[in-house]
């Protein structure tokens, strides 16, 4: 075997390829690019668990777009023919059972490595100074894919899909003076129809597609301007070598992206063991109801949105009282809103002098814990139907949820930290 | 012509190069404000054949015409079934018995809009039983909060009573049988009443005002 060094001498000797590199190079920055994003990024050398997810949402948006492009060959985009189109893909179009399981579960593990991501930067600060933006770029990806999987729910015209995005539509009625003209606007009819579906089909299939890549895409040039945090949050290049790198920093390329490939294995035995004994997720993943074909004039006994929109879908819900002469429906939209967009703020809310939830003191912990719990309790109890003890606790746990945010410049500021290291804490295997 | 000459005629000067000093500044304000000012009611005007075509097309317009609904095989207590359609959305159709007609007359639940006052329905619907006739109600099945159609529930819709009336499934609004909305519940409107008149004892005509 070569040494590392004689591997980089062979990519400067004078052979074949570096003269074909130094064709491209010469009018195309590729080796530049190679070596700015991959070869020469230093990353922490600590990354953890929780530093897997943003790949894993690289991965699952490419599945996405593939399985969609491939499922788009036999889906029909109008009211009478997407439900049986669907089944046809199910039941008669090879492996088109596979595409739409594979599209379907997408969904739904796409948006479980998405809150992971977050909640990775919610422990270790990640949104704090200099990532304020990237932080802020990741909140616009959130919403368009929040955007990317309402609209894709329609599609297949079932039942739960076409009530469900009833219930989301009429939101925009809420809005005081505007809101039913705006709502026929976005229905393109009296009611949920073809015409809402075919537009639904073109912004999932198109636009918002697009949009995702093109975020994604600065999302990372953002990334690799200021550098990864770690789980320990403190800053790598403070602390550079006489070469002008970080210390406890390692390429990205070759060792990040071994250590990546190898979690995406793990991943995808995890993934592909959902599509292929438990596609539907108990009702969770594909809910069942939407086994049967939209009916305008029939809503299932209970409607519940995807899981992963009830958390906010509670916070909607919880609100049953008018204020100020406005409709309490005006306030539930105004409330899930807020919780969506809330965390945008969290840059300028910490007013910690450590970003890393590992050095923050007692309350830090305490509001990020029942940060997560309060979650996963609205998560719940928006998949459940509504009774009066259900709506005092969706109440309850919405307020919790909101105090991580309001108090967050109270109590990062009053607590004891522990003093931050100077060196990443990093023992090799 | 260059980039040398554009701005030797904008800067108004003989040095035959851009100099900001030189410059007549306020004349270049005014190009770029105007030019983006132009721009801008270009975009404008660009919007709307892209905002527009989000409306309801002709076709989806031409879909609203008034339907006729045959309600003689509805006895007293039930509602019509199967649930017919006026423009897309459903339309409720209940038969009172008297002790019902009675019940919405007293108003033994605590409503959020007792005496209809919120523009939900025609005038000739405005009072307590929110109908033409006293006996028969017509509602869109529309629940007014986000949408959902409400079910028809025989009796012990409210606590409080044993009267009948709508529940919606998708956030608990509960309506007694003329529509009216119960307070404290997320609905904030009673249903909505479509215009309409009786063709017959046992026909009704959908989305037509008329005499009767």
């Amino acid at each position: 075997m070569s040494s590392p060094e004689q591997q980089e001498n062979w990519f400067k000797q004078d052979n074949w390829f570096s003269r074909s590199m130094g064709w491209v190079d010469a009018r195309f920055p590729a080796t530049e690019t190679f070596e700015y994003h991959m070869s020469r990024y230093y990353a922490p050398k600590n990354f953890n668990f929780f530093y897997y997810f943003g790949v894993f949402a690289m991965v699952v948006l490419v599945l996405q777009i593939v399985t969609g492009t491939w499922l788009t060959m036999n889906y029909v985009a109008s009211g009478e023919g997407a439900f049986a189109s669907v089944e046809y893909i199910m039941r008669d179009v090879e492996y088109g059972w596979l595409m739409r399981y594979l599209h379907s579960t997408g969904a739904s593990f796409f948006f479980i490595v998405v809150y992971l991501h977050m909640y990775r930067a919610l422990m270790y600060g990640s949104y704090r100074g200099p990532r304020e933006l990237l932080w802020l770029i990741g909140m616009v990806i959130f919403l368009a894919l929040m955007a990317e999987g309402f609209f894709g729910y329609l599609l297949p015209w079932g039942n739960m899909s076409y009530w469900g995005a009833q219930v989301i539509v009429s939101l925009v009625g809420a809005i005081p003076y505007v809101g039913p003209d705006l709502m026929e606007w976005v229905r393109g009819d009296f009611l949920m129809s073809g015409a809402t579906l075919n537009r639904f089909f073109a912004l999932h299939v198109i636009a918002l597609p697009l949009v995702l890549v093109i975020l994604v895409f600065v999302h990372i040039v953002a990334l690799h301007h200021v550098g990864s945090n770690n789980p320990d949050g403190i800053d790598i290049k403070k602390n550079k070598g006489p070469d002008g790198v970080p210390v406890d920093g390692i390429p990205f390329h070759p060792y990040y992206t071994v250590h990546d490939i190898h979690a995406i294995v793990v991943f995808f035995i995890v993934f592909l063991g959902f599509v292929f004994f438990a596609p539907e997720g108990w009702g969770y993943f594909l809910e069942k109801p939407n086994f049967e074909m939209a009916d305008p004039l029939k809503t299932p006994a209970h409607i519940a949105p995807v899981w992963y929109y009830t958390p906010f879908y509670s916070m909607l819900r919880a609100v049953t009282f008018p204020l100020f002469g406005l409709d309490a429906k005006f306030w539930g939209f105004v409330v899930m809103v807020a919780a969506i967009i809330v965390p945008a703020m969290l840059p300028w809310l910490d007013r910690s002098p450590v970003r890393s939830i590992r050095y923050k003191g007692r309350w830090s912990k305490f509001m990020l814990g029942q940060f997560v719990i309060s979650f996963f309790i609205l998560g719940y109890l928006g998949t459940q139907a509504p009774t009066d003890l259900g709506t005092a606790a969706a109440q309850f746990f919405t307020i919790t949820y909101f105090l991580y945010f309001m108090l967050m410049p109270w109590y990062t500021r009053i607590e004891t930290c522990k003093p931050e290291p100077d060196r990443l804490n990093f023992s090799g295997h | 012509m260059s980039s040398d000459d554009a701005s030797l005629e904008n800067s108004g000067t003989q040095t035959g190069a851009f100099d900001p000093n030189v410059s007549n500044k306020s004349r270049r304000y005014f190009l770029i404000g105007a030019t983006s000012a132009l721009a801008a009611v270009g975009v404008v005007g660009a919007a709307v054949p892209f905002l527009s075509y989000w409306s309801p097309s002709a076709k989806a317009r031409a879909a609203g015409a008034p339907v006729k609904i045959d309600f003689s095989k509805l006895l007293p207590g039930e509602m019509l079934s199967p649930i017919q359609a006026w423009r897309g959305k459903p339309i409720f159709v209940v038969y009172r018995d008297d002790e019902a007609v009675e019940a919405l007359n007293e108003q033994p639940h605590d409503l959020a809009d007792p005496e209809s006052l919120k523009p939900m329905q025609p005038d000739y619907a405005q009072n307590a039983t929110r109908s033409r006739w006293p006996e028969i109600g017509i509602y869109v099945g529309i629940c007014t909060h986000l949408g959902c159609s409400p079910k028809y529930v025989e009796v012990d819709n409210f606590v409080a009573t044993k009267q009948g009336g709508f529940f919606c499934p998708c956030h608990g609004s509960r309506f007694d049988l003329a529509g009216r909305v119960g307070r404290g519940y997320p609905a904030p409107d009673n249903l909505e009443v479509p215009p309409y008149r009786f063709e017959s004892d046992t026909v009704v005509v959908i989305g037509e005002e008329g005499a009767a």
